[in-house]
């Protein structure tokens, strides 16, 4: 018989029967009983795990003091090093969900271990944390609590063994919003043309990919003195100098590279070449500045239209890579061109 | 199909005859060999290996070929995979080979057509660097590439000096056509396991015939983005095409060839022209749940006019042909997501019901958006699965092509070769793997 993984578990005043409204306002503290639902969860377990105690925290007092309540309990954690922290179920308590949710998310970002909690789908705290955390989805009371916890212990189960979950369906928990690539019996035109023949029917169907839901992004106002405004010069057509010194990838990009053009009056092949694998490169590579026209921003800092060319050029590539890489990328380098006081950007993609 | 025939019998006699009828007899094949003749027997296919060496270098252009032979099961792995195609035989009606490509001018679709089932001929060799795939024969990679299942006899082209990338691609591409042609010839005097038959009138024939049946249309989008991004249609660079309408019957019999270099894992190979998954499930249903009109080839444009035409014009086509319904594929991922979404917008906005087939880039992770464009009404949307899913592929015992390409496949890196031959890769390299033409059984589920 292996070791028991051991489970940390965190509850409200409530819930942790302190009392009602009156102790939400509590500071964090650390029972190393199972109080409240921690109680009957260790039985759940069914002898491969242990609750080693209870984290028990006013609703109010956390929400308006997050930090502090984050440090206390994330200490605790580290003290007691668990192998899965439990949270709730908050059902659709507004602020205990969103105290479950916070700290579930700093839990999995700084201690990177998993955690399990559980919400009404429309509790504010599920979008908070379900890409980090899995939440189970529970009624909108605390009457469903004799039905989450088995659900929230399966997956405590499965977590602290290392055991892969199923999908959301099976195992009973709000989707993380993860596309998972997963094999079928029926091949994709015979899915295809079922789907249809559904349609055409009026009978139920099912599509395999909910459309995505885009952000919208408001244009910066117009520079008013372009004679002196610092331009900076930003590609996703991939080009790069010569031998491809940051090793950028031809699809499906996993970083960026910046390089001083300061003294160049062009992106010239042979210097620079594309490691874009989406297009055809052959004009790209016998001209760069087709993709991302340094030699035109040059000409346009000589005759005084714009004031300067920003000393960088930056550039990745754009064929294949995740919106969620490229909003990190363009966070950074916007937050460098920021710092650097640029006026504006060229964006060139291909 | 046998239904359909004894139908079509009554409706000749009114009507006169088919348009197009096509007999595709397929021979089992069990092995490949090579030797000093082509033949088929008893389903193991031989190739004349030096016959074959010396037709290619007929082909200035060619310095040296390489052949060799994969089978299913083995440790084997192809890098860097051009394209994939059928070895096939023209019996009767038409001609031989690809026309327009290798070929003559001929009408496909019509006639009688010997498959060898199984085989495939795979075409080897870096040509712009980043837009070939890999193929496993086993394990792990083998579930990832249906590719895997069929014996690839390996044509590995290296091309003389001082060669345009374009010129390149074209002579790998001819290479391959007629290599297969070559092989498919020993299925000429063999008699099939199998016969296929494929028989369709005109539309107002068969919309006599199945009046209560839904019309359905296909509409195929092709990559068409320029040069080394072509599909050709009967030796025609689809990149100058309107819209163009094909009976059900040509693209399964040699009248679209991939000219495309870009991620393997959703290009559409050849072999996946010819078997094309859609075209087949559809036909099956034909004269039971639906009516099955036409294939619309639908050019995809770089430009916004470009899509903007090529969007309405098969959304007119498909009016034209008073279409219920179509099922739009689309290839490659990126820009022509907004093709997609506006044919299927229009489609939907003209009362015309629509089945998408896509593929999702939501990175490494699975957790980012999956498509570049977005339409509410895409309510029916069939995944090939994420392309940025990292696959880990054990170490092979023999490398046909070359190991090291991986470093600047799509879908590869620096490093993705390990020292002891594991690959490690998304399956933007591994051929056929999120197929948008529904070719291979991967999908994406909502976790």
């Amino acid at each position: 018989m292996s070791e028991k993984f051991k489970v940390l578990y965190y509850v409200n005043q409530f819930f942790g029967q302190v009392g009602g409204e009156d102790k939400a306002g509590m500071a964090p503290l650390f029972c190393p009983e199972k109080v409240g639902p921690a109680a009957g969860f260790e039985g759940l377990l069914k002898g491969a795990g242990e609750v080693v105690g209870t984290v028990i925290c006013g609703d109010n007092y956390f929400n308006e003091n997050k930090e502090r309540s984050l440090e206390f309990i994330l200490n605790v954690i580290k003290e007691q090093a668990p192998q899965v922290v439990v949270a709730g179920p908050a059902f659709n308590a507004g602020r205990y969900g969103m105290a479950c949710a916070e700290l579930a998310k700093a839990v999995v970002d700084e201690l990177k271990i998993p955690v399990v909690t559980g919400m009404y789908v429309e509790n504010p705290g599920v979008d908070i944390c379900k890409e980090k955390a899995i939440v189970i989805r529970t009624s909108d009371s605390a009457g469903g609590m004799r039905k989450a916890l088995p659900t929230m212990a399966a997956i405590a189960l499965k977590l602290g063994k290392g055991i892969e979950l199923g999908s959301p369906e099976e195992e009973g928990y709000i989707p993380r919003g993860m596309r998972k690539t997963l094999f079928v019996e029926k091949r994709g035109s015979q899915r295809a043309v079922e789907m249809l023949i559904a349609r055409l029917k009026g009978e139920p169907f099912q599509t395999e990919m909910p459309m995505p839901v885009f952000d919208q992004v408001n244009p910066a106002p117009a520079i008013k003195e372009l004679g002196k405004a610092t331009i900076a010069l930003c590609t996703s057509g991939g080009i790069v100098p010569k031998g491809n010194p940051d090793g950028i990838q031809s699809a499906s990009a996993q970083k960026w590279g910046k390089y001083d053009v300061s003294t160049r009056e062009a992106l010239s092949a042979p210097d620079f070449y594309t490691t874009h694998g989406g297009y055809d490169p052959v004009y790209a590579n016998e001209i760069p500045d087709r993709v991302a026209p340094l030699d035109i921003l040059k000409e346009f800092e000589k005759e005084g239209l714009i004031g300067k060319v920003y000393q960088w050029f930056y550039t990745t590539t754009g064929t294949g890579t995740a919106v969620s890489k490229a909003k990190e990328f363009g966070t950074q380098i916007g937050a460098e061109l920021k710092a650097a006081e640029v006026d504006g950007v060229i964006l060139t993609s291909t | 199909m046998e239904g359909l025939s004894e139908n079509k019998l009554v409706w000749r006699n009114k009507w006169g005859v088919d348009i197009l009828k096509l007999e595709i007899g397929r021979i089992y094949i069990k092995d490949i060999q090579l030797g000093n003749e082509t033949t088929v027997k008893n389903g193991i296919l031989t190739v004349d290996k030096e016959g074959l060496i010396t037709k290619l270098k007929e082909d200035e252009r060619i310095k040296d070929v390489k052949i060799d032979v994969a089978r299913p099961g083995e440790k084997v792995r192809i890098i860097p995979v051009k394209d994939v195609i059928e070895p096939r035989v023209k019996v009767s009606g038409g001609v031989n080979g690809f026309p327009g490509v290798t070929a003559k001018q001929a009408q496909c679709g019509d006639g009688v057509t010997h498959v060898l089932y199984g085989a495939a001929v795979v075409t080897v060799g870096d040509i712009v660097g980043f837009q070939e795939g890999v193929i496993d024969m086993w394990g792990e990679g083998a579930r990832w590439t249906p590719f895997s299942k069929t014996f690839n006899l390996t044509v590995d082209i290296n091309v003389v000096e001082g060669l345009t990338p374009h010129v390149h691609e074209e002579t790998v591409r001819v290479a391959g056509l007629r290599a297969a042609e070559f092989v498919g010839t020993a299925g000429k005097d063999i008699k099939p396991d199998e016969v296929l038959a494929y028989e369709m009138g005109s539309i107002f024939e068969e919309s006599a015939k199945y009046p209560n049946l839904p019309k359905v249309i296909y509409a195929e989008m092709m990559i068409t983005q320029g040069l080394l991004h072509d599909t050709y249609i009967y030796g025609v660079n689809a990149q100058n095409i309107l819209p163009a309408l094909l009976h059900v019957n040509e693209e399964l019999d040699g009248a679209v060839v991939s000219g495309n270099c870009v991620a393997a894992c959703d290009k559409i190979t050849t072999y996946q022209h010819q078997n094309n998954s859609v075209i087949n499930d559809l036909y099956a249903q034909h004269g039971k749940e639906i009516n099955f009109l036409g294939c619309i080839m639908v050019p995809e444009h770089t430009t916004l006019g470009g899509k903007l035409r090529a969007s309405e014009y098969t959304l007119k086509l498909a009016k034209m042909l008073g279409a219920d319904a179509v099922v739009i594929s689309e290839e490659g991922y990126g820009n022509p997501d907004s093709d997609l979404l506006m044919i299927c917008k229009k489609c939907e906005k003209a009362g015309i019901k629509t089945v998408l087939i896509t593929d999702e880039c939501a990175g490494r992770d699975g957790m980012s958006q999956p498509l570049a464009d977005t339409a509410q009404e895409a309510v029916a949307v069939v995944s090939g699965g994420n392309v940025s899913h990292v696959v880990t592929l054990p170490p092979a015992d023999k490398v046909i092509g070359n190991p090291e390409a991986i470093a600047v496949l799509a879908g590869g890196w620096k490093g993705a070769l390990l020292e002891d031959g594991t690959l490690m890769c998304e399956l933007n390299a591994v051929i056929g793997s999120t197929s948008e033409i529904g070719f291979h059984n991967v999908t994406c589920r909502l976790y």
